[in-house]
């Protein structure tokens, strides 16, 4: 029988390798739910990061407490910050007909979508690799992937996420990510 | 200290905690003055928050970093038999390591708060979780609670000194929280100001103490003569639990609203299956039972908190009319006719007339996830058993067989 546990829940699950960020911005995305008075769980596929490896992460959101301590798997939101896992890990496993699909590469929506067959809900594609590299000269591009996500789904507000990391990096960090999130957004294709 | 008041919703902190982090805030403002650990993965960050704390300052604690789980657990019971308040953390193999020292903190009625964060054991070596640590030291002496959130690893962390520390029960105590799956989970705490838990806390007052102008021996030698006394006593102390705890919990409740007893009933008043268990998996089976009750199934959950003392009468009542209980339980007792929580239950319900079916489940060993199927497969076969009027004593359940 096919019966939702999970319902007034947003899910996401993150994929990424170990030392991208996967963890911290799961963490982050959260956080600012939170600040926006939602209830949250945030947590990793459960082990011992190892950098370089393929690391999931999970992440609950909901107007109401969560009771269910599981993995997520329909997620409503998949994001994926690495673009070489592309070719390693099918990124639509599970993914809600729905869902939304957010993708790190410099491919477009549609060719995404055929390469993984994915044919309803969204598909967001940012090239935040690149971004990362020329705001940040540094392949920090969790941040930028993030951004791409809070825009197409819309479960937080951009500046709530924008604020959280400005708290976790004060100073010239925190405002180059900042600089990097704005331009995914304005840089991300939908289709 | 005063007496207890509602805190002001103003004065609330609400934040993004793991419950390890949550647990080392609860510690940060329960006024310690020792905590001695050895780090051991799910437990670290307990211990590396709380030496943060103590190298900026924040605290007023001699953080003492043992060679071993040993040593951890033996320096608790020196600073403990001073009158210090005292916290360790540890896990799994540390656990184990500690093992004969459990036995000694209990014994000498040392009141030492010790969170774990539930993990297996080995081989072959693995640091996500099942029960099998803590369930081992079942008959150590100490109080054993189970959380199921990370504001519920905080609260109970704070109550817990409360209860330790109160004359009539004088025992260490296990806090426990799913490793991993809580210990790296972030969710919404709402903390107190500080000044509150102080208030609510306030200074332990030790009955007895190692004090060198007044010198004593504590926990010596006693033989064939006074041996079993000591174990009389014990026992009893252990009897006085659940009525400090209510009265501990009571306090609590004027001061946050938030209450959880012994354990919880949810949706059990006209339940003809109860799921029976505890941690993590009792906040899955409550998620769980709402979709079966959306589908006219008439079941609810009874997740157990306080595991040592176990409350048999209060949980005899609260299944009794019930026609199965279902135990999803994380640890393999080898060899048993099945295993620790099922025969807790078992025991209680013996002397009914008419007794529940009690079907029993080990899942999730080594960590293996427990989605909300798992349940709803351990509920479909409990139907079946019914049917049949029979049952196995018990089974694993989402392994490969």
């Amino acid at each position: 029988m096919a019966l939702d546990f999970a319902k007034g829940i947003t899910e996401f699950r993150w994929h990424g390798r170990g030392g991208q960020g996967v963890i911290t911005s799961n963490q982050m995305l959260g956080k600012a739910a939170l600040a926006e008075g939602n209830y949250i769980q945030a947590f990793p596929e459960f082990g011992p990061e190892r950098t370089g490896a393929p690391v999931r992460a999970f992440l609950r959101i909901s107007k109401t407490p969560i009771q269910v301590y599981a993995q997520v798997y329909k997620p409503d939101v998949v994001v994926c910050i690495d673009p070489t896992l592309l070719d390693v890990v099918n990124p639509t496993e599970g993914l809600k007909e729905d869902g939304i699909l957010v993708l790190n590469t410099d491919k477009s929506p549609e060719e995404m979508r055929k390469k993984f067959n994915f044919k309803g809900g969204k598909v967001v594609t940012v090239n935040a690799s690149t971004i990362a590299m020329d705001i940040m000269g540094r392949p920090f591009y969790n941040m930028p992937t993030m951004a791409a996500a809070v825009m197409a789904t819309g479960t937080v507000k951009v500046e709530t996420v924008i604020n959280e990391v400005l708290e976790r990096y004060p100073g010239k960090v925190g405002q180059l990510n900042k600089a990097a999130m704005e331009r995914a957004i304005e840089e991300a294709q939908i289709g | 200290m005063t007496a207890v008041k509602r805190v002001p919703k103003d004065q609330i902190t609400i934040e993004g905690l793991t419950g390890d982090a949550a647990i080392a805030h609860a510690l940060k403002q329960c006024d310690l003055d020792v905590l001695a650990a050895y780090p051991i993965t799910p437990q670290t960050i307990i211990v590396e928050d709380y030496q943060k704390f103590a190298a900026n300052g924040e605290v007023h604690c001699r953080v003492i970093p043992v060679e071993s789980e040993h040593s951890a657990m033996s320096a608790c019971i020196g600073a403990s038999a001073v009158g210090a308040r005292v916290a360790t953390a540890s896990a799994s193999a540390g656990l184990a390591l500690m093992w004969e020292i459990l036995y000694c903190a209990a014994s000498m009625r040392m009141p030492i708060v010790f969170a774990v964060a539930n993990r297996a054991l080995s081989a072959p070596i693995n640091i996500h979780n099942d029960w099998s640590d803590s369930y081992g030291a079942r008959d150590s002496g100490f109080i054993q609670i189970y959380t199921q959130s990370c504001q519920e690893a905080y609260d109970t962390t704070i109550m817990a000194f409360k209860i330790a520390e109160d004359h009539k029960v004088l025992l260490p105590i296990m806090v426990c929280i799913d490793g991993f799956i809580l210990s790296h989970n972030v969710e919404r705490v709402e903390m107190l100001p500080t000044e509150a838990v102080e208030n609510f806390l306030g200074v332990r007052e030790p009955f007895i103490k190692l004090d060198p102008d007044n010198p004593i021996t504590m926990g010596p030698l006693a033989l064939t003569d006074y041996y079993f006394e000591f174990k009389e006593q014990q026992d009893k102390a252990m009897d006085a639990v659940p009525d400090v705890f209510a009265q501990v919990e009571a306090e609590f409740e004027k001061m946050t609203g938030r209450k959880y007893g012994m354990f919880e009933e949810y949706k059990t008043d006209d339940a003809e299956i109860i799921i029976f268990t505890h941690s993590t998996p009792g906040g899955t089976a409550k998620a769980t039972v709402d979709v079966l009750r959306e589908k006219g199934e008439k079941v609810g959950v009874l997740r157990l908190r306080m595991f040592r003392p176990f409350p048999t009468k209060e949980i005899t009542e609260a299944v009794k009319n019930a026609k199965a209980v279902i135990v999803f339980e994380k640890c393999r007792s080898f060899g048993a006719p099945s295993n620790p929580l099922a025969l807790e239950l078992r025991t209680a319900l013996y002397d009914l007339e008419k007794r529940p079916m009690v079907v029993d489940f080990v899942i999730g060993l080594g960590g293996r996830d427990c989605p909300p199927t798992t349940i709803v497969e351990g509920y479909e076969k409990t139907k079946e058993y019914l049917k049949k009027g029979r049952a196995p004593l018990y089974e694993t359940l989402g392994v490969r067989k």
